[in-house]
């Protein structure tokens, strides 16, 4: 890897980073962002991803990334989940067991609704 | 014969911290002990302080100093999972004195004791920083929160089935 | 196959003729006793009729709801999962919110609730969800945000900019000046300036310097440097960086509590990749100016954040506290000067080098700037971590942003500071929080952990739990902190078993202050605060307790006694079932008793009771 050593270089690792990030000129139609702060992997975030993971391979999605973050402040709720489909607004929902996380993905990624009994949140944290 | 092996085991790992931890070398006395409790199964035995005490060219007391000093070390042999109860007040008031109960019923020992088959020690330990989602207990190093007495049951009778497929 | 035709939601697909336009699928009605007074019902019963009129009563559902709380604007209305406001409703209205919004998708500008503060029109009753508004983040920026294993993220949202400023456009007196000027104080307790305490240890001479990261957090009821490390390991390796160049150090340690092991991963991460890209380790940005650190891990010992103590633990010892001074800034780590910050101290550092100190320094109050990341836990709605301006009042953060205390109990009072704080009861709920305030009152910022207690937890019992941990706790080395917190929790012991004396107050309150007077670190000097803070505020609770044998919260076992009221009780059986003393006795179909003699006190029977029968009486 270059080391970085100018202003030029930072700023072209954080542009390259930011059209990753925001699915731009990526083959990526969303994603799907588990908080795995050790709360939330105390609530059940691990068996969730894997819920999630599975049940996208089951329906054969692979246009979908699936990534980790850290706790997003939200304890009461965990474990959470982010979905962000291309150009809609981020959709946070809570208390996403394995079974909701599975309704989740046949809901809203495949059906296109929004699961609003476990929605937290609209919008960026 | 497997002592001796474990022993050989202790050196290495010594030798694995100290080039990984390469800033001074008088301080990775708490690291090692951690990565040789590993290897024992949740306490470190008298051989292998001794082993530590002489790769590190530190005094054995000093060993014993900090062995006895910090809660997670342990000199007596302990069970294979330590299960570690939050004892702190967010996890108090959201009803860890169930919890506790349950435990007790459940492993027949209380604080420090360790089950007749070996399993499990129980222990408690302080706030674990989790108290969003109290009450919480650590087994091994694996979290488990919003627990409830029926969870506590099924994760113990989880970790009993894994202990005995085990040995 | 194509993916992307199934993943897009109705607003773009053109729907059926019964299907609304929008997402929505319910409908809430504030059925409040101020909006039924203001036309509710006419309101619900037009819209029904317009569902019903483009068919779609079974699409969306409409519920009543209990008063929204803002009467003013009523009747009120939210449209979900879109968190659409409405306010001030016709019964005439009706037809234009369901052909607009619901056909067509389109929100209804001119009926939208508007923020009687701001005047500022609200479209998702989310976006002004109090728990998102009322929080500035600065030291939690990333949290939740980023992919805490990828540094790419990390500068994707200007992460190592500072580093870079700082190292190619700043001299290490410019950097002291801006963090001095910030007026950043140290975040783990006790609000020391920031950047005093770096000019302090860059003045003092000498090659070999550290700087140290104090990551043992132990107070019950914080966990916000965790969540920091393992939400933004990032933000603070910058910091540390910056903090050597600044003060003139090349090495570094994180110190952190081995119950924290996937911090240590994710920080560990961080390290390697940060090198990877020569932001850390030899020449960073070809600067000429190096900086490694390592991670030192702790055993299970509280007193190891006292700072002393954990430089004793990171060289390898027992953890127990030096004598001050030397302070650490002159001689710490191996004896060397060294630089001792808490994680959330330095995760507020790359922000104010990125975006200057003034801005900082226009958060927060004259005394206390910027602000401060709390951890809310304990009886309150919204559990978890926020971080709000300083000086923030006590209400704001229950009732707005932790959404007040659950099953409509009253708030009783809340423990800041943990074991080394106090509580602060209801009657403050209108202060700021800021560090001078809570001093003033007895208790003080601490790490920022809030455990919050109704009515129904007893003070006493709070005081004896603190006092236990403490005694747990003590490292041993001096006296006063060893024996003493041990005979008064002894004496609590004795209070909340009913056998409380005359005069035991006035003991505590003596022995807690030779505590204070004469123990040498900090923990020790503050272990007492708890009960000589709720002593302060609730002493008629400790008195009830004492003189009536009383335990006013129902809590102390002892001091109470479960009993059946004969005139709810049907016998149904269902509490004798449960009782594991088989305590309770009693013919099916007629009142139960329980036999105080056996009863353990264990409530099992109140919760399984659907008659609400069984209730708590004290004395017993």
């Amino acid at each position: 890897m270059a080391k970085v050593k100018s202003l030029e270089e930072l700023m072209k690792i954080k542009e390259k980073s930011l059209k990753d990030l925001q699915m731009r000129d990526t083959e990526k139609k969303g994603k799907i962002v588990v908080a795995m702060g050790t709360c939330g992997i105390a609530a059940g975030a691990k068996d969730t991803l894997q819920a999630i993971v599975s049940e996208l391979a089951e329906n054969k999605i692979d246009d979908l990334s699936v990534v980790q973050s850290g706790c997003m402040g939200l304890c009461e709720v965990e474990p959470t989940v982010e979905v962000h489909m291309e150009g809609q607004s981020p959709i946070i929902y809570g208390h996403v067991t394995p079974e909701q996380a599975k309704r989740i993905v046949q809901q809203h990624i495949l059906g296109g609704k929004v699961v609003s009994d476990l929605m937290v949140r609209k919008g960026e944290i | 014969m497997v002592v001796d092996q474990t022993l050989e085991k202790v050196k290495d790992i010594i030798e694995a911290v100290k080039k990984e931890q390469s800033l001074e070398e008088g301080d990775i006395l708490i690291n090692c002990l951690h990565k040789v409790q590993d290897v024992y199964q949740n306490f470190v035995p008298s051989e292998a302080a001794e082993i530590v005490a002489e790769s590190l060219n530190v005094p054995l007391s000093k060993v014993y100093e900090v062995l006895t000093f910090y809660t997670m070390f342990s000199t007596k042999t302990r069970g294979t999972f330590i299960i570690r109860v939050c004892n702190s007040l967010p996890c108090h008031v959201t009803g860890g004195a169930k919890i506790i109960e349950t435990l007790f019923e459940e492993l027949k020992v209380g604080f420090g004791g360790t089950t007749e088959d070996g399993l499990f020690t129980l222990e408690k330990t302080g706030c674990l920083g989790l108290c969003g989602v109290g009450p919480v207990i650590m087994i091994n190093d694996q979290f488990y929160g919003n627990l409830t007495p029926e969870r506590v049951v099924e994760i113990i009778a989880g970790y009993r089935k894994k202990g005995r497929a085990g040995t | 196959m194509n993916t992307g035709e199934k993943t897009s939601i109705p607003n773009e697909v053109v729907a059926p003729q019964v299907e609304a336009r929008a997402a929505t699928n319910t409908i809430l009605l504030c059925a409040g006793g101020a909006c039924i007074s203001s036309g509710e019902e006419s309101c619900l019963t037009s819209l029904r009729a317009t569902l019903e009129k483009y068919a779609l009563q079974d699409v969306v559902k409409v519920v009543e709801t209990g008063c929204m709380g803002m009467c003013d604007a009523g009747p009120l209305m939210i449209l979900y999962p879109e968190g659409v406001f409405y306010q001030k409703l016709k019964p005439s209205d009706m037809e234009l919110i369901v052909s607009e919004h619901l056909l067509k998708g389109r929100i209804v500008e001119s009926k939208l609730f508007e923020n009687p503060n701001t005047k500022v029109k609200i479209t998702s009753a989310y976006d002004d969800h109090p728990f998102f508004t009322k929080q500035v983040k600065i030291a939690t920026r990333n949290m939740g945000i980023i992919d805490p294993m990828s540094i790419e993220e990390y500068i994707a949202h200007d992460g190592y900019f500072s580093l870079q400023k700082v190292l190619q456009e700043m001299t290490p007196e410019q950097v002291i000046d801006t963090i001095k000027r910030s007026g950043l104080r140290g975040r783990g307790g006790a609000g020391f300036p920031t950047g005093l305490k770096w000019e302090l240890a860059r003045k003092v001479p000498g090659n070999e310097k550290y700087v140290l990261c104090n990551a043992d957090e132990g107070d019950p009821g914080a966990f916000m440097d965790r969540s920091i490390l393992e939400g933004d390991p990032h933000s603070v390796l910058e910091a540390m960086v910056i903090a050597g160049y600044a003060i003139g150090a090349q090495k570094g340690y994180i110190y952190i509590r081995a119950e924290y092991p996937l911090a240590i991963e994710r920080l560990n991460e961080g390290i390697k990749q940060a090198k990877a890209y020569g932001l850390f380790g030899e020449n960073i940005m070809g600067s000429g100016f190096s900086f490694d650190l390592e991670i030192r891990m702790g055993a299970g010992a509280f007193v190891c954040g006292e700072e002393t103590a954990l430089i004793e633990s990171v060289e390898g010892k027992r953890g127990q506290p030096r004598v001050k001074p030397p302070f650490p800034a002159q001689k710490g780590v191996w004896n060397k000067p060294t630089l001792n910050n808490n994680v959330e101290t330095y995760a507020n550092i790359p922000t104010i080098i990125l975006k200057g100190p003034e801005w900082f320094a226009s958060i927060g109050t004259e005394k206390s700037k910027g602000t401060k990341v709390f951890c809310l836990a304990g009886k309150i709605k919204n559990t978890g971590l926020v971080e709000v301006p300083i000086g923030i009042t006590l209400r704001e953060i229950v009732y707005d942003i932790g959404g007040g205390i659950p099953n409509n109990k009253a708030f009783k009072a809340v423990q800041t500071g943990g074991p080394s704080g106090g509580c602060i009861p209801a009657q403050y709920l209108d202060m700021p929080i800021d560090y001078e305030s809570l001093k003033t009152i007895g208790t003080m910022m601490g790490s920022g952990g809030m455990v919050f207690m109704d009515e129904d937890t007893c003070m006493v019992d709070v005081a004896k739990f603190f006092l236990e941990f403490s005694v747990d706790e003590s490292c041993g080395k001096c006296t006063p902190c060893r024996e003493g917190n041990r005979v008064m929790h002894e004496i609590l012991e004795r209070i909340t078993s009913g056998e409380g004396e005359e005069g035991d107050i006035e003991k505590l309150e003596t022995l807690g202050q030779s505590i204070i007077d004469s123990s040498l670190c900090g923990l020790g000097q503050s272990s007492p605060q708890p009960v000589l803070s709720t002593i302060r505020y609730f002493r008629d609770e400790y008195e009830a307790h004492i003189k009536e044998k009383r335990c006013p919260a129902k809590v102390c076992r002892p001091l109470i006694r479960y009993q059946i009221d004969e005139s709810k009780c049907v016998g149904c059986t269902a509490c004798a079932k449960v009782c594991p003393v088989s305590a309770i006795s009693g013919e099916i179909k007629k009142p139960h008793t329980i036999d105080p003699e056996i009863c353990t006190r264990c409530g099992s029977c109140i919760g399984v009771c659907r008659f609400g029968a069984i209730s708590r009486v004290t004395p017993a």
